[in-house]
């Protein structure tokens, strides 16, 4: 769908990038936890954002679709300005995908109704239609066979999976992940990471809060370093890992990488 | 002085001066004490769940002005909030409208009964609902804004059901209070249990009144243990398979 994988660093144009981030400063209360910010992801990129605990990699990510609104700045997303009172923010966040550390799966709701729910409410999508989207997505997430089960029926990976396939199924245009598998035991990151660059081989926008740098190595076209809230280093993998130009850089890489290697 | 003379028969017996058994009075009484309490419920529950959810919006206005309804409904005596509705309310309405409570409206005393206590509990109603909302994780709620959801959609479709769910029990006892609080209604005169036990006792047959108690006690207690096993009943059929009440993992 989306050719151009890889695309200059410092993205100006904001036709290109659906995603933008511009001067962004955010405080909780007397905490300046996003300092002057500015980032844009273009159509089909794959975004991996890491730091330090703390750094605001989650408050970044959130600030996308309004979970959590900003101080000054501005942000674009799909074309349109978030920050705007006229922006209807509902519609923005229609379009964008969000999978969070600890599923957030609607407990009282069996797994094909959990995927459906916003179809049929927001999109107005025919239940049939809505239900046939649902069970493509469970194929492709390899969880065919539960649908007609509960969340706290599923394993935490099983759970993530679908928490995927419930953000895939509004079709959005980009999808954002924080720390989607940081709250699951070992065995079961490597199943949710698959499905993962499944989807980053779809051309899907991915912006993507994570401490696996396998996956940032294999699948992204871009690593955002986060430090106290500044964007300290954006480059490729190749570049990053081997080269990071920063001192926290380079610590937080030998932090993360040494005792899983 | 003498010994108590017991006679549980005296239910049986027909009331000096009318035609009407003892056991009569008591199923009218009944009667009421069940329609009060359900007329109470369905406005307390309706009421309540607004209230106990507009505590938890977002907008200062709306959730202060429902922290003020349920401080107002819940810290003032039952009693006090009935005596109000009933002799005080009409004095201080328009001069035609206070006249039409006093002489035209049906019922006054059963429709007061009912709307006191339903509002009374619906304070009561509310802090359940308020705090079963506030027991579920923010996650719950962020999920279904972050698909698009509006705020009313998100509580509708993610935030109540779950949040009805975890209040079932303390609104178990809240049911079961509107039952035993609407003995409260005798004081403005409404017919019901209490009050039938109060005139048998006092005037009618005061030789056998630990046989009339009883039997009203006995009553009162069917009646919790008939809404406890209701209210057993749709907690079981709203259960949902596997999931531990409280789960936030
Ligand atoms: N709601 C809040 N109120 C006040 N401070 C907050 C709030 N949320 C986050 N913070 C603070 O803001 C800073 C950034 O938090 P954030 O959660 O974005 O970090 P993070 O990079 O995602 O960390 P982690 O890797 O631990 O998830 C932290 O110092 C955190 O304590
Ligand atoms: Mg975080």
């Amino acid at each position: 769908m989306v050719l151009h994988r890889y695309t200059l660093f410092d993205t100006t144009e904001s036709t290109m990038s659906i995603i933008r981030f511009n001067a962004v400063n955010k405080w909780f209360k007397d905490l300046h936890v996003l300092k002057d910010v500015n980032l844009s992801v273009a159509e089909g990129e794959v975004v991996v954002i890491c730091g330090p605990s703390g750094s605001g990699k989650s408050t970044l990510i959130r600030t996308v679709n309004q979970l959590e609104t900003i101080g000054s700045g501005e942000i674009w997303v799909n074309g349109q300005n978030v920050i705007d009172p006229k922006t209807d923010i509902n519609t923005v966040r229609a379009d964008v995908g969000f999978v969070f550390q600890h599923f957030n799966l609607y407990p009282h709701l069996t797994v094909l109704d959990n995927i459906t729910l916003a179809p049929i409410q927001v999109r107005k999508q025919p239940r049939v239609e809505a239900e046939a989207l649902a069970e493509t997505l469970l194929a492709k997430v390899g969880l065919a066979n539960k649908r007609d089960v509960f969340p706290s029926q599923l394993s935490g990976g099983q759970q993530q999976r679908v928490a995927i396939a419930r953000g895939l199924a509004m079709q959005p245009k980009v999808m954002l992940f924080d720390e989607p598998t940081s709250a699951l035991d070992p065995e079961m990151i490597g199943e949710v990471l698959k499905v993962m660059k499944d989807l980053a081989h779809t051309g899907i926008t991915m912006m993507c809060v994570t401490h696996e740098m396998g996956f940032a190595r294999e699948v992204a076209d871009r690593v955002v370093f986060l430090d106290q809230g500044e964007v300290v280093e954006m480059a490729t993998p190749a570049e990053f890992f081997s080269a990071p130009k920063s001192e926290r850089a380079k610590q937080f890489l030998q932090q993360v990488l040494s005792p899983m290697h | 002085m003498g010994h108590y003379q017991w006679n549980w028969a005296i239910v049986f017996e027909q009331v000096a001066g009318t035609k009407e058994y003892y056991y009569q009075w008591l199923i009218t009484g009944l009667g009421w004490t069940v329609a009060t309490a359900l007329c109470a419920w369905v406005l307390a529950l309706v009421l309540g769940s607004l209230v106990g959810t507009l505590r938890t919006v977002p907008n200062k206005w709306l959730a202060s002005l429902a922290t003020c309804y349920v401080e107002l409904f819940r810290n003032i005596p039952l009693i006090v909030q009935l005596f109000l509705w009933f002799y005080v309310l009409p004095e201080v309405l328009p001069k035609s409208a206070g006249f039409w409570m006093k002489q035209d409206m049906p019922m006054p005393e059963f429709i007061t009964a009912a709307i006191g206590l339903g509002l009374f509990t619906s304070a009561r109603v509310a802090e359940q609902v308020r705090t079963g909302i506030m027991a579920l994780s923010s996650g719950q709620k962020n999920a279904g804004l972050a698909l698009g959801f509006t705020l009313p959609q998100a509580y509708r479709y993610v935030i109540l059901p779950m949040a009805f769910r975890i209040v079932i029990p303390p609104m178990t006892s809240e049911f079961m209070n509107v039952f035993k609080n609407s003995a409260v209604a005798l004081a403005i005169g409404v017919t019901e249990l209490t009050f039938q036990m109060r005139q048998i006792t006092g005037e009618y047959a005061p030789g056998n009144p630990i046989e009339v108690m009883t039997i009203v006690s006995v009553i009162y207690l069917i009646l919790a243990f008939s809404v406890n096993r209701l209210m057993a009943l749709i907690e079981r059929r709203t259960q949902v398979p596997g999931y531990i009440s409280g789960g936030g993992k």
